[in-house]
């Protein structure tokens, strides 16, 4: 039950480090205008941060990740509902990975 | 204090929103806290260090970075490294909690500051796309926020404990929750032909940067590349109607 100085040291480094770039997001944004380019592209940032995000996963997925993938996505269009889109998404690749075996 | 819109019951409520609209993505927090912790002492962090780490710094990919560089033995510690790649790994940051600008109060902002650190993926997504839909609050950022940090704390905590003896949560199919969370949520936020090219950018970008760099820079050239190209297209057609 210790901490060496030297983790402590990195681990403190890092966490300051952290909490200095998530602030650091919300305090800029200040700084922006409210309109024109720069508020078009604050708007623009969730949907293109979700697809970036998401993207590589499904691109270097495995064909159980895609079928997966499509399953989380038609459920989610035919219910709107994001729990049984995850749950569905969630099993169809427990399933999947069972039947393929990857 | 009779009116029927009593702000402390609204903000509790608005807390309590939050950490439900976070429960399915706090099932993937949970899968991957399991795979930290067991990480977490392969590498050799006393579980003070592991506590310490998971408590402060709060940052997942940041912390799966910094057990890939860490030592057991504290002399060799590459502390500069670790720092810095965290630094590296988080950049994306940025982009998320510049979006979250609207829900704080036009002055005194530096006092806000310090909730960022409850800002994860997760309770970022939820709490845009509940903007999206004319809601989202401080509260429902710091409901799911909160939520996300016991699950990881207690999965680290948890996995550190029982080491290798836990299932993979990959068996359970439970490692796919993120991406299925997050794809859904992109779904919902889609409001028409005009977020088709700036996803297609983002998506495309991200796969590329992914096959290039290791680390979580996908998401950030990614999100720039979408994000500029969907306001430069906006920009555009404005002038052009003007």
């Amino acid at each position: 039950m210790f901490a060496s100085p030297e983790a402590l040291t990195a681990i403190i480094g890092m966490a300051l480090v952290t909490i200095a770039i998530k602030a650091s997001g919300l305090l800029l944004a200040d700084r922006l205008p409210t309109q024109g380019f720069a508020a078009a592209w604050l708007r623009h940032i969730p949907g293109a941060v979700l697809a970036a995000l998401v993207a590589p996963a499904i691109a270097t997925g495995s064909p159980a990740e895609l079928v997966a993938a499509l399953a989380t996505g038609l459920v989610f269009i035919a219910t709107r509902n994001l729990f049984a889109a995850m749950a569905s998404g969630v099993f169809a690749v427990y399933l999947m990975r069972l039947w393929l075996g990857a | 204090m009779t009116q029927a819109a009593n702000p402390f019951d609204s903000r509790r409520d608005q807390f309590l929103a939050g950490a439900r609209a976070c429960l399915p993505v706090a099932i993937s927090v949970a899968a991957y806290g399991l795979v930290w912790g067991v990480l977490a002492r392969g590498a050799g962090l006393t579980l003070t260090e592991a506590v310490l780490m998971s408590g402060l710094v709060f940052a997942g990919s940041a912390q799966f970075v910094a057990l890939d560089l860490w030592t057991a033995t504290p002399a060799t510690l590459p502390i500069g490294p670790i720092v810095i790649s965290a630094l590296i790994v988080n950049l994306r940051y940025l982009l998320l909690t510049a979006t979250l600008r609207p829900l704080y109060p036009k002055k005194g902002l530096w006092r806000s500051a310090l909730s960022m650190y409850l800002v994860t993926d997760e309770n970022w997504a939820m709490t845009v796309a509940a903007m999206q839909r004319g809601g989202g609050s401080v509260a429902f950022l710091m409901g799911g926020g909160v939520l996300a940090w016991i699950s990881w704390m207690s999965t680290n905590l948890i996995g550190y404990g029982l080491g290798s003896a836990i299932d993979d949560p990959a068996r359970w199919g439970l490692d796919f929750a993120f991406t299925a969370t997050f794809l859904a949520l992109l779904l919902g936020m889609w409001k028409g032909r005009s977020d088709l090219v700036p996803w297609l950018v983002a998506a495309l970008a991200a796969i590329l940067t992914s096959r290039l760099l290791d680390g979580s820079w996908h998401i950030l050239v990614g999100g720039l590349a979408g994000s500029l190209v969907g306001a430069a297209l906006e920009t555009r057609k404005h002038v052009r109607q003007s």
